[in-house]
């Protein structure tokens, strides 16, 4: 196998790595949004429950207790979203606003008063992180021509939660498409008026979006901080929660379209990191600003260029009034 | 006669003024982000505090910001309690360090990692961070198999690139056929935050046949040091002693000392020799230095030891000039 394709390959491998917390927030502001919950609070959700792992993993020294401690604190940091704007209908981009400067400041605090390393927890161990699960026959088939490599670099040696990511995307599509829960909470995205008449309560199916949600977005900051990194450090989330949120716009509020966004959004990551710095044929050295800026280049110019406009759910930002 | 009179008079007031200076000795320290345990910066400035405390007696107030807008409040709150000296720590305080010193021209101000700043009653403390980041290129590229070694940098700054240009500088004194592989994390201050990145970062290098990867990128590093660990390559620590992090797997770390800064500070004002400008810390002062504890010391073989030596020795005499990339923007290597 030739060197070029080798490295195409070391790129996919790193775009499964980089996109699997932007699918778990996708999925998690896919939950939300269609159910009429604007979700701009991901970016909280992801930071807090990624404090939350380090925190617990380190102290418990369990990756388990950790992914339980995230999930646990993204569904609160979820339903005071949801209290502030389906209990009172608050306007739902200030809860969200304010969910994220919560975690902002809250994790740091937390971590100076607990471990005294300016916000970051001590780095874990072995036991306290997810570690990469070699497939079988991984190294049998490493020899084999062209699937070999492919199944054991790509495939093969991720950590559980990036094969949990893949499961989640088909699994909330069929939830959304065919089950009870999932028709209900469309139609509630797209007129509570209906739902309500049908006595179904608004309210809480709207809660049960935010809390699924909650659990989605838990699991992708465990992995941030468990899996994919080795410790929370302050703002580690670096604008992933908001990168999910454009995802998912994009993918048009569906789950295998948001996929597809999400690992777009991985794969130019992976390839910015890998071109810096290298040598091209007629420009020279890549410049570090136009690489780091391209994926946000190429996320307006396909979102305005390919795919049209997005249609979001119809009640989206709307709180419910029931009529009397 | 009249005027030795005066003369006499004003020797009185300036000794009656040192006295009472002496009487009023208040030393005061404001920790940045990251507080005075960070095993790092903070904690090597909190070192330099307490070897001081220990030899003089004398208790130095301290402040820990936990958020930006803290930090001109903390000093100013300081300097009304009565301090006479103050420290401040790293160029994230520099427009706060500046704002309180005009206000207060009595007191005597310091602030580490700085040296642009012009303030008759400060003195900044600079470190000469390309020539330790020179020593730790040369054991980079003994200790290197692959005859490729990679720097990841924190943000596109050029003090980061001082570091790089440093780096490759002492690399390629071992061979020029060694390559250097570069990766700057971002142009935002993220870039210090950005672990999951810096991993990635590693990792690209890594692919490309790295096998020993120095990092200048503060938090970003620490993902660094893991991805180089995991992979079963070396990382080169930087700032504090990083060896501890993944025992066995850092080659080495470049040091900053900055305790010897903040000793230095207090010692002097004690001392009435607190003088105004830049002070810069080299091979030569100890400002800058490579680690060998117990976590690396199987890895640092006597050879590499004796060649880092050498160049330590060559620099410090002058035979060997290492580049500052910030004296002229660029970076001959």
């Amino acid at each position: 196998m030739s060197e070029f394709a080798f490295q195409i390959l070391l790129t996919l491998d790193a775009t499964l790595r980089l996109a699997t917390p932007l699918i778990f927030c996708a999925l998690a502001g896919l939950f939300s949004e269609r159910s009429g919950i604007i979700d701009i609070s991901l970016e909280g959700k992801l930071l807090g429950s990624a404090f939350a792992a380090g925190a617990v993993a380190s102290v418990t020294g369990s990756v388990y207790m950790g992914l339980l401690a995230a999930v646990g604190v993204s569904i609160s940091m979820s339903l005071v979203h949801g209290f502030a704007c389906i209990t009172h209908r608050g306007n739902q981009i200030i809860s969200g606003l304010a969910v994220n400067i919560l975690a902002s400041g809250l994790t740091v605090t937390l971590g100076i008063a607990l471990f005294q390393r300016g916000g970051q927890t001590p780095t874990l161990g072995p036991n306290e992180r997810f570690q990469p699960i070699e497939l079988p026959f991984a190294d049998a088939l490493a020899q084999a021509p062209l699937l070999g490599p492919v199944y054991d670099e790509l495939v093969s040696g991720h950590k559980l939660l990036v094969y949990l990511a893949f499961i989640a995307v088909p699994l909330a599509a069929l939830v959304l498409t065919r089950t009870r829960f999932g028709l209900r909470l469309r139609a509630v995205g797209e007129s509570p008026e209906a739902v309500d008449s049908a006595g179904v309560s608004v309210p809480w199916l709207r809660y049960r979006a935010v809390i699924v949600a909650g659990i989605l977005c838990g699991i992708a900051g465990a992995y941030l901080s468990t899996a994919h990194g080795a410790g929370f450090i302050r703002e580690m989330s670096a604008g992933k929660g908001y990168i999910a949120l454009a995802a998912m716009i994009f993918g048009k509020w569906r789950p295998w379209s948001a996929l597809f966004a999400c690992l777009l959004f991985g794969f130019l990551e992976a390839a910015s990191s890998r071109l810096i710095g290298v040598e091209f044929p007629i420009i020279g050295e890549a410049p570090t600003n136009l690489m780091l800026v391209l994926p946000y280049i190429m996320t307006v110019v396909l979102l305005a260029g390919f795919f049209g406009r997005a249609e979001a759910p119809s009640a989206l930002g709307t709180p419910y009034v029931k009529e009397h | 006669m009249k005027s030795a009179f005066r003369l006499l008079a004003a020797a009185a007031v300036s000794l009656a003024a040192a006295t009472v200076q002496a009487a009023d000795f208040k030393p005061a320290v404001v920790y940045d982000m990251g507080g005075k345990f960070d095993k790092s910066f903070n904690e090597g400035v909190y070192n330099g505090v307490k070897r001081f405390t220990e030899e003089t007696g004398i208790e130095v107030t301290e402040f820990e910001v936990t958020n930006e807008a803290q930090r001109q409040r903390a000093m100013e709150r300081l300097i009304q309690r009565g301090a006479t000296v103050l420290l401040g720590v790293g160029f994230g305080q520099a427009d706060a360090i500046t704002a309180v010193a005009e206000a207060n021209p009595d007191v005597q101000f310091g602030i580490i990692d700085v040296f642009w700043l012009d303030q008759p009653n400060l003195r900044q403390y600079s470190f000469k961070e390309h020539e330790g980041s020179y020593l730790v290129g040369v054991a980079a590229a003994m200790k290197s198999e692959s005859g490729t070694v990679g720097f990841v940098g924190g943000m596109d700054v050029p003090l980061i690139r001082k570091f790089a240009c440093g780096y490759v500088q002492g690399v390629k004194s071992v061979s020029a056929d060694i390559q250097v592989l570069q990766n700057m994390t971002g142009t935002t201050p993220s870039a210090w935050n950005d672990p999951v990145k810096g991993g990635e970062l590693a990792q690209s290098q890594i692919d490309r046949g790295a096998d020993v990867v120095y990092h200048a990128a503060g938090g970003t590093g620490i993902g660094v040091i893991q991805t180089t660990a995991d992979a079963g390559k070396l990382a080169i620590g930087v700032d504090a002693n990083q060896n501890y992090l993944a025992p066995g797997k850092v080659l080495t770390s470049m040091v900053k000392r900055v305790d010897v800064a903040a000793y230095q500070h207090f010692a002097d004002a004690h001392k009435g020799m607190f003088s105004a400008g830049v002070v810069q810390l080299g091979l030569a002062e100890g400002g800058v230095d490579w680690a060998v504890d117990e976590y690396n010391r199987d890895l640092v073989s006597g050879e590499i030891e004796a060649a880092v030596a050498a160049a330590k020795e060559a620099i410090i005499s002058g035979a060997i000039t290492v580049h500052n990339y910030e004296e002229d923007q660029s970076c001959p290597f």
